[in-house]
């Protein structure tokens, strides 16, 4: 055992002799992220060949569970202990920033103007002051999944617009004898993207600006908000194509056949393909009543923290270099799932007409970003608005302002200091 | 100077028993009180958990009493309490009473009704939501909709979602209770009963006069064991509403949930602190009133 340990530590020692510019002893960087399977492996991948790249440079990967991951980071950090690189979520960046988490990157090496040119617009609100602080490897976006054989069964194309969306969903909605739904055309629940959906695509599809003054102020108790909510909550009361909450949750709906069209984002796709005798589609979301088009993206970002400095530093700097590159982010789409957050990757032929991924990218261009203060109040906020109507039977354009007053005192309440 | 063997042995003794209790006296302070008095501090400032604390006086408890959700999920724990307690109470006394009687596979019935309790609750939780699903899933609804009866909303309704949320956390307590009851039957002197069979007395009479009286103290402590319970009930109700944690409409969400809700989701770790400080209180309260009814004088 010894002599091994001994022969070890010679081996390393000639290799390091070796080695032009190992003079400065290796380096070892640290990088979290919250623990979902497919990430983990592309990253484990992305890491391998970085370290090929970078003899001199060991990243260690710690990953948490989601619940635990923001008050581990907040803990470690300040006691210097902790990721040199890590990844937080985009609507989290002002805390993080306030708090003194992360630093800026610096600017010889990611060109903010280089960023602006090739990265997808709402990239932009990682972007304080000039500077970036923090970039995605990939994105998300929305996109209406369909179920074939349902379709096909009804004869029916998927839809293109809102219209043909109840048209389509009126062809596919069945219910048993005693009236009672035993399978929807379209599944609804504010609790899962819907909320994105009504926020972002559906309030600007009817003419409106969901909110103004960079995402402080709530604009969408308006005549637009109410058309978006009227085709919203209509799709249960008038057209009766849907249930809110039908099968537990809209995707479970959608995964077990029992639902023809459903939207979610593009990471639900890994769950989707294994599921066993399903057949199911993309298409992108329905266009509005004038045509226009609107996607809701999200995503996560890595940042350089507050604790690399000097070699470390340097060394994380290049790590965020190679996890933002081209190459890691057509990766990361085969790998997880997740879009490319460069056009150039992102917009190639093969990607856009991928038959499952296409219809995500074409989001891509026309999506919007929200800017949360709090994203669970605020959504609870629209829940809270659709069960009112749903449930208390409120008149919907009363619980429409109440909505807006709600997420306004939450909005005023975060940006109050 | 202080030497060992000057103390008497009665100073000894003490010596010893500090020494002794020393580890849980520690054990109590680092892991009990230090946080309990860390959480009454951040009640009183502002802590988002990433930046600095900063104090803010009595701000919290201002925004916590002008708060309408609390009121409402004040209410809500309170509902809670009030029926699960006397609900779980009579159930687990009558089949305690019965149990007690049954010679015939006892001990196998006992094991049944024991098994509740056992079983994790984040998993009865999942089950019974099943339970509680519409058509074409539900087991309930389905069983219903087979008779041509109307679907019940059970989760999805301001009105029956909280009986519903409270139905299996009932369930998952009564094996305790029964087995504390059953103990407690047992302990009764039989020769009480033998009087009072010599005497000709009726079984309403031999109940209420002798087995409820004597079975006090099991009362009392089944009482407040499951008021405490109900009082910071959590995870059958998150559970049952992962989607809208303590929904529709703030329905079913207990005070722990909205503790949890302000700390993990909105980040807002005094105002979540203030509301644990608040639940505290209540329980402090149970708890003395516990106290004063287990006096031996009453």
């Amino acid at each position: 055992m010894r002599n091994k340990l001994k022969s070890f530590i010679l081996a390393g020692a000639a290799t390091a002799a070796l080695l032009p510019g190992a003079a400065s002893a290796d380096v070892e960087i640290e990088y979290w992220q919250y623990f979902f399977d497919a990430r983990v492996e592309a990253m484990e991948q992305l890491i391998a060949s970085f370290e090929e790249e970078n003899p001199d440079i060991t990243v260690t990967m710690t990953h948490f569970p989601y619940a635990d991951y923001r008050t581990k980071v907040a803990a470690a950090i300040p006691a210097g202990e902790g990721p040199d690189v890590v990844q937080l979520f985009y609507g989290w960046l002002n805390d993080y920033i306030e708090a003194s988490l992360i630093q800026p990157l610096p600017t010889d090496a990611f060109d903010p103007a280089v960023i602006d040119a090739e990265f997808f617009p709402m990239v932009g609100a990682m972007k304080k002051d000039g500077q970036y602080y923090a970039l995605p490897t990939a994105v998300r976006s929305l996109a209406l999944f369909y179920n074939e054989r349902i379709l096909e069964d009804a004869g029916v194309e998927p839809p293109t617009t809102l219209e043909e969306l109840v048209e389509v969903a009126k062809a596919t909605t069945e219910r048993d004898g005693a009236g009672n739904i035993t399978q929807v055309g379209f599944t609804t629940g504010m609790t899962a993207q819907d909320h994105h959906w009504f926020r972002e695509v559906l309030i600007r599809q009817f003419g409106g600006e969901p909110y103004l003054d960079d995402y402080r102020t709530v604009n969408y108790d308006t005549e637009a908000g109410r058309a978006a909510l009227d085709y919203y909550t209509g799709l249960q009361s008038e057209h009766g194509v849907t249930v809110e909450g039908f099968m537990d949750e809209p995707q479970a709906a959608f995964r077990a056949g029992r639902a023809a069209m459903h939207i979610d984002g593009s990471f639900r796709v890994g769950s989707l393909a294994d599921q066993r005798g399903l057949r199911w589609g993309v298409t992108e979301l329905p266009a509005g009543p004038d045509g226009t088009q609107s996607n809701y993206s999200s995503y996560w970002v890595n940042a350089i923290t507050t604790k690399a400095e000097g070699e470390k530093f340097d060394a994380a700097v290049k790590f965020m270099q190679f996890i933002t590159s081209d190459d890691a982010m057509q990766l990361w789409l085969d790998v997880v799932g997740e879009l490319p957050a460069k056009p150039s990757v992102g917009m190639t032929d093969e990607n856009v007409n991928d038959e499952v991924f296409g219809p995500f990218i074409r989001g891509l261009e026309y999506a919007h970003t929200t800017t949360f203060a709090n994203e669970s109040s605020q959504r609870q906020v629209l829940v809270d608005m659709v069960s009112r109507i749903n449930i208390g039977g409120q008149d919907a354009g009363e619980s429409l302002s109440e909505a807006a007053a709600a997420e306004q005192a939450i909005l005023d309440e975060y940006y109050a200091d | 100077m202080f030497r060992y063997r000057d103390l008497t042995i009665r100073q000894k003794q003490i010596v010893w028993a500090w020494i002794f209790l020393a580890v849980p006296v520690l054990f109590y302070t680092v892991i009990r009180f230090y946080p309990t008095g860390n959480a009454v501090l951040i009640s009183f400032q502002d802590w988002n958990l990433l930046g600095s604390r900063t104090w803010t006086g009595l701000d919290n408890y201002v925004k916590l009493v002008n708060d309408p959700v609390f009121w409402k999920v004040f209410a809500n724990t309170f509902l809670y309490l009030i029926i699960g307690t006397p609900v779980s109470l009579l159930i687990s006394f009558v089949v305690a009473y019965h149990l007690d009687k049954l010679r015939f596979g006892h001990s196998f019935i006992r094991m049944l009704y024991f098994l509740p309790f056992m079983t994790s609750a984040v998993a009865m939780a999942w089950v019974w939501r099943w339970f509680y699903q519409g058509v074409p899933i539900g087991l309930f609804n389905n069983m219903l909709a087979s008779v041509g009866i109307e679907q019940i909303a059970f989760l999805n309704s301001t009105t029956n979602a909280l009986p519903a949320v409270l139905a299996p956390a009932v369930w998952a307590g009564l094996g305790f209770q029964i087995i504390i009851f059953m103990a407690g039957l047992r302990s009764i002197p039989q020769s009480y009963y033998e009087a009072a069979r010599i005497d000709g007395v009726s079984w309403w009479t031999v109940l209420w006069e002798i087995t409820l009286p004597l079975l006090r103290p099991t009362i009392v402590f089944i009482v407040v064991f499951s008021s405490i319970g109900f009082l910071r009930i959590f995870d059958h109700v998150f559970n049952m509403t992962t989607n809208n944690p303590g929904g529709p409409l703030n329905s079913t969400k207990p005070l722990v949930l909205m503790i949890y809700d302000t700390a993990f989701n909105s980040f807002d770790m005094g105002y979540a602190a203030a509301q644990t400080v608040v639940l505290f209180t209540i329980l402090l309260i149970v708890s003395l009133i516990q106290l004063w009814l287990l006096r031996a004088d009453r």
